[in-house]
């Protein structure tokens, strides 16, 4: 055994009331036996420990998987201390985690055969400065998911980096109370997704050279579904022109190269003050779900979007018509002229004819002088009508905030 | 087969066992906190390297087991003297606190010049506080198992079913892996032993017995079952369907059923499940990434080229291969059954 058991009994008389109070810091140095080190750590470690792996590169041939709750593993940096699975020989992921009350921070992880850190079934998860990273390059050869929470209540993502990973560099799917700021997407088909989930907060990141930036998602199928309330604002999606690169059958597949933000069949979801440009293809845009599924409980269309205060810069001057149906529908419409923000317009039959629920329209408003294509989809398949909507003042209205998104960040 | 709807206690008088030496048994299975070192300090066996069980413990096979690298697997059980099992049809028998089920993996290599080799035993103990899984690796000598809390990598090679060579990177479980298939809601649970899987004929000291019937005549058993045995999916006279969906629930469904650990995909292969969709038909991955193989469905019916089910039980990468763990090597039967099935479908 190389890693040492630090008590920290010694400092027990500056931590009144602490929890640490009877926490072991374990320390594990980069050798040949770290995988076994470290797992076996992982596995011995009690409620309230730190688990500490020092600087240099840890090359692993096996997913590691922690199931004890309140541990905290840290690295000495995301540039420092490396994860190294290009050898992974098993396991579907780099690092797995399933108990509560976990923080993993200040490491990387790199080149996982799966998705590189899979966080399932949790209460309160905290990933603070930890790097995912595929190092070749956006391939279809890459993992699926660089951040991966899944199924967890209380999910902060603080200052994270995600690179090159073939469906969604941070991803946070079925979870609710979601917070991911300060983090930075890069290089993934999509940068930054939060799919079936229940109140997010999305802020202050940077997604950039991905497929598409942030993604706003709602699939059938799935245990949770109805995804809503989800905010994202204050980020910068800029530059997303990386051609799509997931393997075909994933739902990303479908996005086309350059879209800067995209909302699907998710409600109340309210994307203000973002900076979103440079995106080849559209900077927003709002659609339904268009698979065929046989799920009668989910609910295909966008609803209660809001859109305000974001600033657009330029977009659809190379748009990727070869991913999916719409992007060529809106290039067609749009004469050439793609637009900052498109909705394909599609509803339930009835409110196509009678309208929508003043409350399940959408918001456009204080965009500075954003363009929009809006699809009448009556109009489209019915000669000599309007086949779409270009006055974007025609969204105007008040908006009506979306409450913040807090939980305990301190456990 | 219905001989099992037919009152045990019959066979209760006429069958004679030897009584129990409850001894053998040396560590407080109920309130286990540590796990020993080395597995012969529970004294499950009378004969550590022959496999021989001690008294009180008793061996059992499953109909359709797990496919595990095409180890041979030397199952038996433990139970409490005097102890009874529960039983809740379609779930596995609820097995008394302190019962164990015990599992030995090895090369027995009957069919070529290798020596039998022994990997590792792993355990599930019914304790206090719910069952707990423990593995124990085998030593170079044959003579030990240790505790192995990481797991343990063990290269070696195989003597196949046709007598052919096979190399193999073998991978003892750790602790967190065996949670993965044998959770469900957060809850361990042993996964082989429901009653379907149990119905079948085993060759005892005693001499031949359904299994359902001898643990019935051990004391174990006291109530009627009401279910059917499960086809074994290497029974060619059970029909395709019956077969496939065998091979599904023991290889898959652990995992792919509510609450399991791969519940977050929305396909479920356990036995009951009957949506076409959740099952996999024309079933869109979620978060499949590049184990999708460019395929668009789990399956699609009369194609199984085109099916990401049989892409992912044929790859050995790790990024891609179902089972996620407890596999190096490719199930060649168990492909062509599901091919077969889904050609069919």
């Amino acid at each position: 055994m190389k890693f040492l058991k630090q008590s920290n009994q010694a400092i027990v008389g500056l931590l009144f009331f602490s929890s640490s109070l009877f926490s072991a810091v374990q320390i594990i140095q980069p050798s040949e036996n770290a995988y076994e080190e470290i797992q076996e750590a992982f596995i011995l470690a009690e409620p309230g420990d730190v688990i500490r792996l020092t600087s240099g590169t840890y090359d692993l041939q096996d997913s590691l998987s922690l199931d004890v709750e309140g541990v905290q593993v840290e690295g000495e940096g995301m540039g420092q201390t490396v994860l190294n699975f290009a050898d992974q020989q098993s396991g579907a992921q780099g690092l797995s985690v399933t108990s509560d009350n976990v923080t993993l921070q200040d490491f990387s992880i790199q080149n996982a055969k799966g998705d590189a850190i899979k966080v399932k079934g949790v209460r309160n998860i905290k990933f603070l400065r930890v790097k995912t990273e595929w190092t070749n390059g956006p391939s279809p050869e890459n993992g699926a998911y660089g951040l991966y929470p899944v199924e967890s209540t209380n999910v902060l993502i603080d200052g994270c980096i995600a690179i090159g990973a073939s469906d969604a560099g941070i991803y946070v799917g079925q979870s609710q109370n979601i917070i991911v700021r300060n983090s930075r997407a890069e290089f993934n088909v999509a940068g930054i997704e939060i799919e079936n989930s229940y109140y997010a907060d999305v802020y202050n990141n940077i997604a950039t050279n991905n497929t598409g930036g942030i993604l706003v998602f709602d699939l059938p199928g799935l245990p949770q579904q109805g995804g809503h309330h989800v905010r994202v604002f204050n980020n910068k999606s800029v530059g997303n022109n990386t051609d799509n690169f997931a393997p075909e059958g994933n739902i990303v597949g479908e996005v086309p190269r350059g879209t800067g933000i995209i909302v699907q069949a998710n409600s109340d979801v309210e994307i203000f003050n973002n900076e979103i440009g440079d995106n080849d293809t559209v900077n927003i845009a709002v659609v339904t779900y268009g698979n065929e599924t046989d799920d009668t409980t989910y609910y295909p269309h966008p609803k209660s979007i809001q859109i305000h205060g974001n600033k657009f810069g330029p977009t659809g001057y190379n748009p990727d018509t070869s991913k999916g149906e719409l992007a060529q529908i809106l290039f067609d419409l749009s004469e050439g002229n793609m637009p900052d923000i498109f909705w394909d317009g599609l509803l339930p039959i009835s409110q196509l004819i009678f309208g929508q629920p003043e409350n399940e329209k959408m918001i456009i408003s204080n965009n500075g002088d954003a363009t929009l294509l809006a699809i009448k989809p009556i109009g489209y398949m019915v000669p000599f009508l309007e086949p779409a909507i270009l006055d974007i003042n025609e969204f105007n209205g008040e908006i009506s905030p979306l409450a913040k998104v807090e939980f305990d960040e301190n456990f | 087969m219905k001989i099992f709807k037919q009152p045990f206690l019959l066979f209760f008088f006429i069958v004679y066992f030897s009584s129990q030496i409850e001894g053998a048994v040396e560590i407080d299975l109920k309130n286990f906190s540590k796990a020993p070192k080395f597995l012969s300090e529970f004294g499950f066996f009378e004969d550590m390297q022959n496999q021989i069980p001690a008294e009180s413990v008793h061996p059992y096979s499953l109909v359709s087991p797990l496919f595990s690298d095409q180890t041979d697997k030397l199952r038996f059980v433990y139970v409490p003297k005097g102890e009874k099992l529960g039983y809740v049809k379609n779930k596995v028998f609820i097995f008394p606190v302190g019962s164990t089920l015990i599992k030995t993996f090895a090369y027995l290599n009957k069919n070529g010049a290798l020596e039998e080799q022994l990997l590792e035993t792993r355990l599930l103990i019914n304790t206090n506080e719910g069952w707990k899984a423990i593995s124990y690796v085998w030593n170079e000598e044959q003579t030990d198992a240790k505790r192995a809390i990481a797991g343990a990598t063990i290269p070696t090679t195989f003597i196949d079913s046709r007598g052919q060579k096979v190399d193999v990177r073998y991978r003892a479980p750790n602790q967190n892996q065996c949670k993965e298939c044998h959770q469900v809601n957060k809850v361990m649970t042993p996964i082989g032993p429901k009653a379907r899987n149990m119905n079948k004929v085993l060759s005892y000291q005693s001499g031949e017995m359904n299994q359902l019937l001898y643990w019935a005549a051990l004391g174990w058993i006291d109530q009627k079952l009401d279910s059917n045995p499960i086809s074994s999916y290497t029974d060619v006279n059970a029909s395709l369907d019956d077969r496939a969906r065998a091979y599904l629930d023991i290889n898959c469904g652990h995992c792919h059923i509510p609450g399991g650990s791969a519940d977050t995909t929305g396909l479920y292969l356990n036995l009951i499940e009957e949506n076409r969709e959740k099952l996999g038909i024309y079933k869109k991955p979620v978060a499949a990434g590049r184990a999708s193989g460019n395929l668009k469905y789990s399956i699609v019916p009369g194609h199984s080229d085109d099916s990401i089910m049989l892409f992912r039980m044929e790859s050995l990468d790790p990024g891609i291969m179902m089972p996620e763990s407890g596999r190096a090597l490719a199930d060649e039967a168990g492909i062509k059954l599901i091919k077969d099935w889904i050609n069919k479908l």
